[in-house]
């Protein structure tokens, strides 16, 4: 099968099921509960191009400038993307550290392990009211939960992939005089990142549902925000947009992360 | 007298659990000497190789290199092993220049100094290859550059052409004795093979199978040098000796039965 045959046949999947669902939706007590197609796009398209939207940057409760935009949506998916973002870059920086770190000291290892399953047992999502109380109603709770999430993913990952270096390597390493920074800095590091790379598609999915369900359990702005609304209102439609946006951008950064993973990785070969 | 030898290992014992898998190991490798430990598969000969580099400790016994007894990894010796144990991540020059850059060696030095290498064992094409881009062969070579780069007095092989096919194998031999001529340094290289240990070797010794294996023969391997893979098969000296040792590595399952009956 060539490339445009595979993409025809998923062009073509993707209008039966939306056919589908327009059809589902054509009894009007039907599409109060499962929202209608051609509605979920106008609203898309109100978000997107109807209206204005207004982003007012601030700093320790201080404006500092304002961001304008052609439609309404636009301030909410900049700040979910911009929490996702950052919970993502202190997740996987932390959870990188903490797994090679433990992964290097079996002694620390042992004495915490039941602490770091316990933490991990935890349903995260419970986390989010403590988060609010502790970060307020802005952006740090957010990536405070979504960071809980992604932190233990790459954490066991790395932790595992630390272990399991291959012990050949690390002598040859070692008898080449290598000192235990350089270990690190040659082979822990790099396998490491390796292990991380594997992980970030999970990973990245993971930061989205910690912000989206943080905005939507208490927040001012942020597509889980928009969608809390949407609910009040009992307006499918627009909840129906906002899984579409999110969808599209989640999609988007695995696609982004998947280029950076192919250029980082050259030297995994071609066959692999 | 102990100063003189590149690599002394004296009495070794070294017990696993209930099991002893070295018991009175005696070995000696002379500078520029190129020693073959040869033996049955899983007699221990990787575990004193091991021993040698300070990987392991024996449980009695002492070993000594270049004058020193070894505690704690065994900085003067460069390890070839078995497996691949090139940095996947590096390129192949990177992974030669690897002793040099942890030597302190300036990078631009470094690199000249890894071309020259990669030049010597005929990798001087896939300087900027991954070690996953190039064939067992080729890793091999690599792994060859890397350690003669090293530049350590003495040489510690572990079977490292067990997993080539035949052609590869002569050939990875052929240009070991090349190198090794030029450089003479002491070599103690592992191998079950006998064809191998007789094309190397200036002196074979061989463990009796395990467990508690222990040094059951010695033998000066006198073949002149430079040694000629093609002629080398059809000397009469050659096969006399392959003939010997055969014995002697067959004569092996009895020193096992023995064992177990005691």
């Amino acid at each position: 099968m060539n490339r445009s045959h595979l993409w025809c046949l998923r062009g073509l999947l993707l209008c039966t099921l939306t056919g589908i669902w327009a059809l589902l939706a054509s009894d009007a007590e039907m599409a109060f509960f499962i929202g209608h197609p051609w509605q979920v796009l106008q609203q898309l398209w109100h978000w997107l191009a109807g209206g204005t939207g207004t982003l007012v940057i601030d700093w320790d409760g201080q404006p500092l400038f304002s961001l304008y935009f052609p439609g309404p949506l636009y301030p909410h998916l900049l700040v979910t993307l911009a929490e996702t973002l950052a919970a993502l870059a202190l997740g996987v920086t932390s959870g990188l550290l903490a797994g090679i770190w433990l992964g290097l000291s079996p002694g620390l290892a042992a004495v915490l392990s039941p602490f770091v399953k316990a933490a991990n047992a935890v349903p995260r999502v419970i986390l989010a009211p403590l988060f609010l109380l502790w970060f307020g109603l802005g952006m740090p709770s957010k990536i405070a939960l979504a960071m809980s999430l992604v932190f233990f993913a790459v954490f066991f990952n790395v932790y595992q992939g630390v272990r399991e270096v291959s012990p050949a390597l690390l002598a040859n390493v070692r008898l080449l005089g290598a000192n235990r920074l350089q270990l690190v800095r040659l082979v822990y590091l790099p396998s490491a990142m390796g292990w991380v790379f594997s992980s970030l598609n999970t990973v990245t999915g993971l930061a989205f549902v910690g912000v989206v369900v943080g905005e939507y359990l208490g927040a001012a702005r942020g597509v889980g925000y928009l969608i809390l609304q949407a609910e009040a209102t009992f307006d499918v439609n627009a909840i129906m947009a906002g899984i579409v946006v999110l969808t599209a951008c989640a999609l988007c950064l695995d696609a982004v992360f998947g280029c950076i993973e192919r250029k980082l990785r050259a030297w995994r070969g071609p066959d692999q | 007298m102990s100063h003189a030898l590149a690599l002394q290992m004296r009495a070794i014992r070294v017990v696993r659990g209930a099991v002893t898998v070295l018991d009175n190991v005696h070995l000696q490798v002379a500078p520029g000497e190129f020693v073959c430990l040869l033996g049955p598969s899983g007699c221990g000969k990787t575990t004193l190789l091991d021993l040698a580099a300070g990987l392991g400790r024996p449980s009695a016994g002492q070993v000594i290199c270049m004058g020193r007894p070894v505690e704690g990894l065994n900085l003067l010796i460069g390890y070839l092993f078995q497996q691949d144990a090139l940095l996947p991540w590096c390129t192949t020059l990177d992974n030669v220049c690897l002793p040099l850059r942890l030597r302190g060696i300036a990078p631009g030095k470094a690199r000249r100094e890894g071309r020259q290498w990669l030049e010597r064992v005929g990798l001087g094409r896939f300087a900027d290859y991954h070690p996953a881009q190039l064939s067992g062969g080729m890793r091999k070579r690599a792994a060859l550059a890397q350690v003669l780069a090293h530049d350590a007095p003495v040489l510690l092989m572990d079977e490292p052409f067990a997993a080539l096919d035949a052609q590869l194998r002569q050939a990875m031999q052929e240009l070991l004795m090349n190198l090794w001529e030029q450089q003479r340094k002491a070599v103690l290289f592992v191998t079950h093979d006998l064809d191998e240990a007789l094309t190397l070797a200036d002196r074979i010794v061989m463990l009796s199978a395990g467990p508690d294996a222990r040094t059951q023969y010695d033998l000066t391997i006198d073949l002149p040098r430079p040694r000629r893979m093609l002629t080398l098969r059809s000397d009469p000296e050659y096969q006399h000796v392959y003939r010997q040792l055969w014995q002697k590595l067959h004569a092996q399952p009895a020193t096992t039965e023995r064992g177990a009956r005691s």
